[in-house]
């Protein structure tokens, strides 16, 4: 054991004399390590917010066919029919709508999801608070904006008005909903929103909470198998997390498929790296082999020096993503309803592990037919070099 | 002649070049006896560090065998030989091989490191190692900041620390000037008359030769009648 420490650390103290070829992997690792922790936290913040703001009570029932908030609809009698259910404690039935607004950052025009709310809305997503201005009272053009929105785009800071549909909305309050896709949002209350769209007294969701989570399917089994209505009911959690399946499972092939490339070429540095090490040192390594170090010392030697560059490469890579893109926010277009979602990238602890993960892979790898090499050369012919 | 340390049998060793093979040593017979401090001298090429390295264990024959303190080494395992090696043979080479990074000290403690020992045991056995040779103030020295003769010293306190009988030298002068290979010379004598090791040492210089008491020419891998000599 003592034999194997030794060498390492003098592998180890030998790297300043390679200090080219070692950075050249230590870089190698860090900006695949940077490139997949951003981009897979991208993919998880996304998550996060779709699935964050939901509660396990909580559910949402739309049309039967519908994919997503924006082409469901209810008549005003169904909706009450499905407001009525006894399973649920607070009910809000819905108007989702769509309006133009200007991204800050790009100054183009973007969909964002305007929403008419009952009056259990804010009780039903748990963590509604106000953190700005004050709530909007019904029956009044006024709205409030979740705090995403506010950040991402123009005009939405309190005692603002904004006009958009055929109205003038003043703008009276900021919210905040645990970090949910209602922050994306514009909310005012429903009928408000009925009147300015001309929907009459159609909802487009029923969202609710229930007495008891686990009265899911029969609150489910109870309105599919009414015959006044056809619907489909999702517990809330599900329905987001669906929602955000194919954006987060394209950016996660995406960033994994650029991860992949990028991880064969810091591949191939460590290897040239390694290569390098072992030959320059062919003649030292051979001096220990006539001393009794055995093969075995000489690959853990060489493995070790390949697994705490590709650490060292890694832990610069992940910190980095980490300092860059935690917490970075950006709104992108959610696949499913066509408007925009607004998210902080989540660089996790999970994340920093798997790219560090990653990087002693590549280190694994980049080391093992080098230290091969080191150990197999025959003594005698080293020792001449 | 006391009994022999070094038992060298009918040795053939051939290298492949490519296809076809170079034969460099043609049935070898060689004994060393113990405590005897012995030049191996001849033309380039004509096999004397091949020959030093069977001695030593660091390549095997062809065919033959190679008997080292009672031992058949050319029968062992790799791994066998291996720990043979760190037993019984200390290498001086031409160019010292000291590891770069590590000080005088450490570098003699290196073949220590395969036994089992305090480290403080190895320290003081490295410190001894290193008066013998007369580098114990040079101990916390790493390599570049020695002389050439002064790493040749350090080489050879490393090929003693572990006390082996045999010590085998190729060209342990040959980078040195006159006179700083005169005290290597020396200091091979002393170890080999006070300390009672058995040494072959490779060389090219007749000055160096006449250190030691017998002198074996090898000429294309064969040994030269009339060997003896001195
Ligand atoms: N690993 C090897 N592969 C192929 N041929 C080799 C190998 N080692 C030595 N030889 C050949 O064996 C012959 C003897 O080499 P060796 O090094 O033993 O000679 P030497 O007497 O030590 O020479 P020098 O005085 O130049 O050191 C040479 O012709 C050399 O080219
Ligand atoms: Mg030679």
């Amino acid at each position: 054991m003592e034999q194997i420490l030794v060498i390492t650390l003098q592998n180890l103290k030998s790297i300043p004399g390679r200090l080219g070829t070692s950075l050249v992997a230590v870089v190698g690792v860090a900006g695949v390590v940077a490139v997949l922790v951003a981009v897979l936290s991208m993919a998880r913040g996304f998550e996060n917010t779709l699935e964050s703001g939901t509660s396990p009570g909580n559910v949402i029932v739309l049309r039967s066919g519908s994919s997503s908030e924006l082409d469901s609809g209810f008549q005003g009698d169904q909706a009450r029919i499905i407001a009525q259910a006894e399973q649920l404690a607070l009910v809000s039935p819905e108007v989702y709508v769509i309006v133009d607004l200007e991204k800050k950052s790009s100054q183009t025009q973007a969909n964002v999801p305007m929403r008419g709310v009952g009056a259990d809305a804010a009780a039903i997503r748990s963590d509604f608070r106000i953190i700005d201005g004050r709530m909007f009272e019904p029956g009044r053009r006024e709205l409030v904006a979740g705090r995403g929105a506010a950040d991402q785009f123009a005009g939405l800071a309190v005692g603002n008005t904004l006009e958009f549909g055929t109205e003038r909305w003043d703008v009276v309050g900021i919210f905040e909903s645990g970090g949910g896709s209602a922050e994306s949002e514009l909310w005012t209350d429903s009928a408000t929103l009925q009147g300015a769209y001309r929907r009459g007294n159609s909802f487009s969701v029923v969202y609710g909470r229930l007495d008891d989570p686990g009265r899911f399917t029969e609150f489910k089994d109870a309105l599919t198998s009414d015959p006044q209505l056809s619907v489909r009911v999702e517990r809330e959690s599900e329905y987001f997390a669906e929602q955000s399946r194919a954006l987060s499972t394209f950016v996660s092939v995406v960033g994994y498929g650029i991860a992949v490339l990028m991880a064969l070429g810091a591949l191939f540095g460590a290897l040239n790296t390694m290569y390098t090490a072992v030959s320059d040192r062919a003649r030292e390594i051979a001096t220990l082999r006539a001393l009794g170090f055995t093969p075995v010392a000489i690959v853990v030697s060489v493995m070790a020096e390949a697994m705490l560059l590709a650490l060292a490469g890694g832990l610069i890579g992940a910190g980095l993503a980490w300092l860059l893109f935690n917490g970075f926010t950006v709104s992108t277009l959610n696949f499913s309803s066509f408007s925009q979602v607004v998210f902080a990238f989540a660089v996790t602890p999970g994340l920093l592990v798997q790219g560090i993960v990653i990087a002693l892979i590549i280190g694994l790898v980049g080391g093992l037919a080098p230290a091969i090499r080191a150990a197999r050369m025959p003594i005698v012919s080293a020792l001449r070099e | 002649m006391n009994k022999p340390i070094v038992t060298v049998r009918n040795v053939v060793k051939s290298y492949r070049k490519g296809r076809e093979a170079v034969e460099v040593l043609h049935g070898l017979d060689l004994e060393i006896a113990q405590g005897e401090f012995s030049a191996l001298m001849g033309p380039s090429g004509s096999g004397k560090t091949t020959l030093l390295n069977l001695i030593g264990g660091l390549d095997r024959p062809t065919s033959g065998e190679v008997e080292v303190g009672g031992e058949r080494i050319d029968r062992l395992s790799s791994r066998a030989l291996a720990r043979w090696r760190s037993n019984h043979v200390g290498f001086i080479f031409q160019f010292y091989n000291l590891m770069p990074v590590l000080t005088a000290q450490r570098n003699v403690e290196l073949p220590l490191l395969l036994k089992k020992m305090s480290s403080k045991e190895r320290r003081e056995r490295a410190m001894t190692a290193l008066e013998i040779v007369g580098l114990a103030d040079r101990a916390k020295h790493l390599p570049r900041e020695l002389s050439g003769g002064q790493e040749q010293r350090v080489a050879i306190a490393r090929a003693i620390v572990s006390d082996p009988d045999l010590l085998l030298a190729d060209e342990p002068t040959g980078d040195l000037d006159r006179d700083t290979a005169n005290e290597i010379l020396d200091l091979l004598g002393t170890l080999n008359t006070r300390h009672g090791k058995t040494i072959l040492m490779v060389t090219h210089d007749p000055v160096a030769a006449e250190h030691a008491g017998r002198t074996v020419h090898l000429d294309k891998g064969s040994i030269k009648a009339g060997e003896e000599a001195a």
